[in-house]
């Protein structure tokens, strides 16, 4: 025990001397979830909107306040003309225009339906489309109260944006499963294949196989530190998404961690089986980016949703564990559910760990021989 | 050099499928002499090296290391012996005191012991103010030397070393031949294999390796006189061929 005591501490002094060991371990998870969360965010807050009310009655001022009152708009200015919407959508104080017309509040009466026009400036397209949904998401959801309210009246916009889970659109939700998905398995099967080939590389594996270590304390020594490290990331990630975008674990924290560390010991296993396979540091770090990391970002669902996605993908998906841990990781953050609706996932996942750790020993063995 | 032996091959043979890497080996090695163990690439030194040091299982024959069976006991063989290899068997990003310490833990060694014996070591290579260095910021001879001493730092019955001085100039390889005189002058037997045959020169006893097999196996003096030979550079040119395909106990 003492033996492995020492060997686990090199290993760690590895880790802490090698600043970019650290800056993939620490900095990138950080890094990816502030990018992700700010830079590539795909929701609007604050954007000023402009009003031109012409109808000026009821229902138009509760469309426009609710509105206001979201985090998204924020209102800049009553119109009194159409001449004025180009005016200031060109100084860019409103991102949109919100246009009711003289007959709006007549149609309502009279029809049970009424147009309105959302103007966005598509200059930025991305933010136009964006604004476009919320606006009419938040149109629909008036359209639902105000039925609620008179049943039997019609619908002012029929609403196209539905959304399921996330109902103010946060897109934090959906990348904060897949970086947590990602970064464990580059961390762990990218980092672990990297350090035990390196160790063949330098010469030193030899040394430490004459050794009185045995082969599976020398396995173990050098897979522990990431098991850790790579737990302290996950906490580290939920720490960050919790302070930084307000984004709670919904279902069980210790189930979740708990599969997450069953995630990290099938990357920990994946990570050893690549390193038995690769005689160089070169051909472990290509195996895991090109035949782990890439299939995780586009096949995982963490990016590009599986559905849209040709047969032969999806099917190739069922065979990379990111997309189980990531369906479980989404069940139990998101939705809350429990155990009962990841189980199938989970086992799996655990399949599949010891399906690599079986392998690992095999190869292991014949290179022994 | 007492006579009692320390490693004992008898009919060892080694096969790689219908590869044959080890045809038939007996020898003896005795305690504290160095054993020049000599080949060609590819002559099968490799897989004997492994076999000695418990990494690899004979397919027939009775190999004995230290008085244990290299079939059943390795893991025994493994605390009586060391071994350094071609390339350097430290860390590059832990410092000589760390690398000393990594080293006498994984032997078990007790760390009242080991810092004991890094304080001697380090005064006796006049290494003292290295000894919170780097090991890649070391010189490549003092690395080796380094690698020498933390081979036999818990004082193994023999030492393997596999091409130690690969790389080296001749004044450390001289050097480096003195550490090894004074390790056997403690008793610890040295196996090594090599390919400049000055260094043969300075064993006790050389064995030749050729195609799997133990072609010579002697004194060098007795060799150069068999073989009609001014050195034992001229006795490896007439009797080991370079041979066969890659040696197969590599990977």
């Amino acid at each position: 025990m003492k033996r492995f005591h020492g060997f686990v501490k090199k290993e760690f002094l590895h880790i802490f001397r090698d600043y970019r060991t650290l800056v993939i371990l620490f900095g990138l998870p950080v890094a990816e979830i502030l990018i992700f969360g700010f830079v590539i965010s795909m929701e609007i807050k604050d954007a000023g909107i402009a009003f031109l009310d012409l109808s000026k009655d009821d229902v138009t001022q509760k469309i426009s306040d609710k509105m206001c009152s979201s985090d998204f708009f924020r209102k800049v200015e009553d119109l009194q003309s159409y001449h004025d919407i180009d005016m200031i959508m060109k100084t860019g104080r409103a991102k949109a225009v919100i246009v009711f017309g003289e007959n709006f509040g007549r149609d309502l009466v009279s029809r049970g339906e009424a147009d309105m026009s959302i103007i966005t400036d598509a200059s930025e397209p991305n933010t136009a489309t964006l604004i476009t949904n919320y606006a009419s998401a938040i149109v629909s959801d008036f359209n639902m109260e105000y039925r609620e309210k008179n049943s039997g009246a019609k619908i002012l916009v029929s609403p196209e944006v539905r959304m399921f889970y996330n109902p103010e659109l946060r897109s934090h939700f959906m990348f904060v499963p897949g970086v947590i998905t990602f970064i464990l398995i580059l961390i762990c099967a990218l980092m672990t294949s990297i350090t035990i080939t390196r160790e063949k590389e330098f010469g030193t594996m030899e040394v430490l196989l004459v050794s009185p270590l045995k082969p599976s304390q020398i396995i173990l020594g050098k897979v522990m530190p990431y098991f850790i490290l790579s737990f302290i990331n996950v906490l580290l990630i939920l720490l960050l998404s919790r302070i930084a975008f307000d984004l709670p674990v919904k279902g069980s924290l210790s189930l979740l961690l708990a599969e997450s560390m069953l995630y990290i010991l099938m990357s920990l296993s994946l990570g050893i089986l690549i390193s038995t396979v690769s005689k160089t540091m070169q051909q472990a770090i290509f195996i895991s980016l090109v035949g782990l990391m890439l299939p995780t970002i586009l096949l995982s669902g963490f990016i590009f949703p599986l559905e849209n996605m040709p047969r032969v993908y999806d099917v190739v998906a069922y065979f990379l564990p990111p997309r189980y841990y990531i369906t479980i990781i989404k069940n139990i953050m998101i939705k809350g559910t429990g155990f009962f609706s990841v189980w199938k996932e989970t086992l799996i996942l655990t399949i599949m760990t010891l399906f690599f750790i079986v392998l690992s020993v095999r190869k292991f063995k014949i290179r022994l021989q | 050099m007492t006579g009692n032996t320390v490693i004992s091959v008898r009919n060892l043979v080694k096969k790689f499928g219908n590869f044959v890497a080890n045809d038939n080996l007996n020898f003896n090695v005795f305690e504290g002499e160095i054993f020049g163990f000599l080949g060609a690439n590819g002559a099968g030194k490799t897989t004997t090296i492994r076999i000695l040091s418990g990494l690899s299982k004979p397919t027939s024959g009775t190999v004995m290391v230290a008085g244990f069976d290299a079939k059943k006991q390795a893991e025994e063989i493994k605390k009586n012996i060391g071994y350094m290899c071609q390339r350097f068997s430290l860390y590059d990003d832990l410092t000589v005191k760390e690398n000393i310490m990594l080293y006498g833990g994984i032997y078990g060694m007790k760390k009242k012991t080991i810092q004991d014996r890094t304080t001697a070591l380090l005064e006796q290579l006049n290494f003292g103010q290295y000894s919170d260095s780097m090991i890649s910021s070391l010189p490549l001879g003092l690395k080796q030397k380094l690698a020498f001493s933390v081979a036999i730092l818990h004082e193994p019955r023999i030492v393997f070393l596999d091409e130690p001085t690969g790389g080296v100039d001749p004044v450390t390889r001289r050097q480096f031949w003195e550490m090894i005189y004074e390790a056997t002058a403690r008793g610890i037997t040295v196996f090594v294999t090599t390919h400049y045959m000055d260094e043969a020169e300075y064993c006790d006893r050389v064995s030749i390796m050729s195609e799997g097999r133990i072609v010579a196996l002697d004194t060098p003096e007795e060799l150069r006189k068999q073989y009609n030979a001014g050195s034992i550079e001229e006795v490896f040119i007439k009797i080991a061929r370079p041979s066969r395909n890659v040696e197969g106990g590599l990977e």
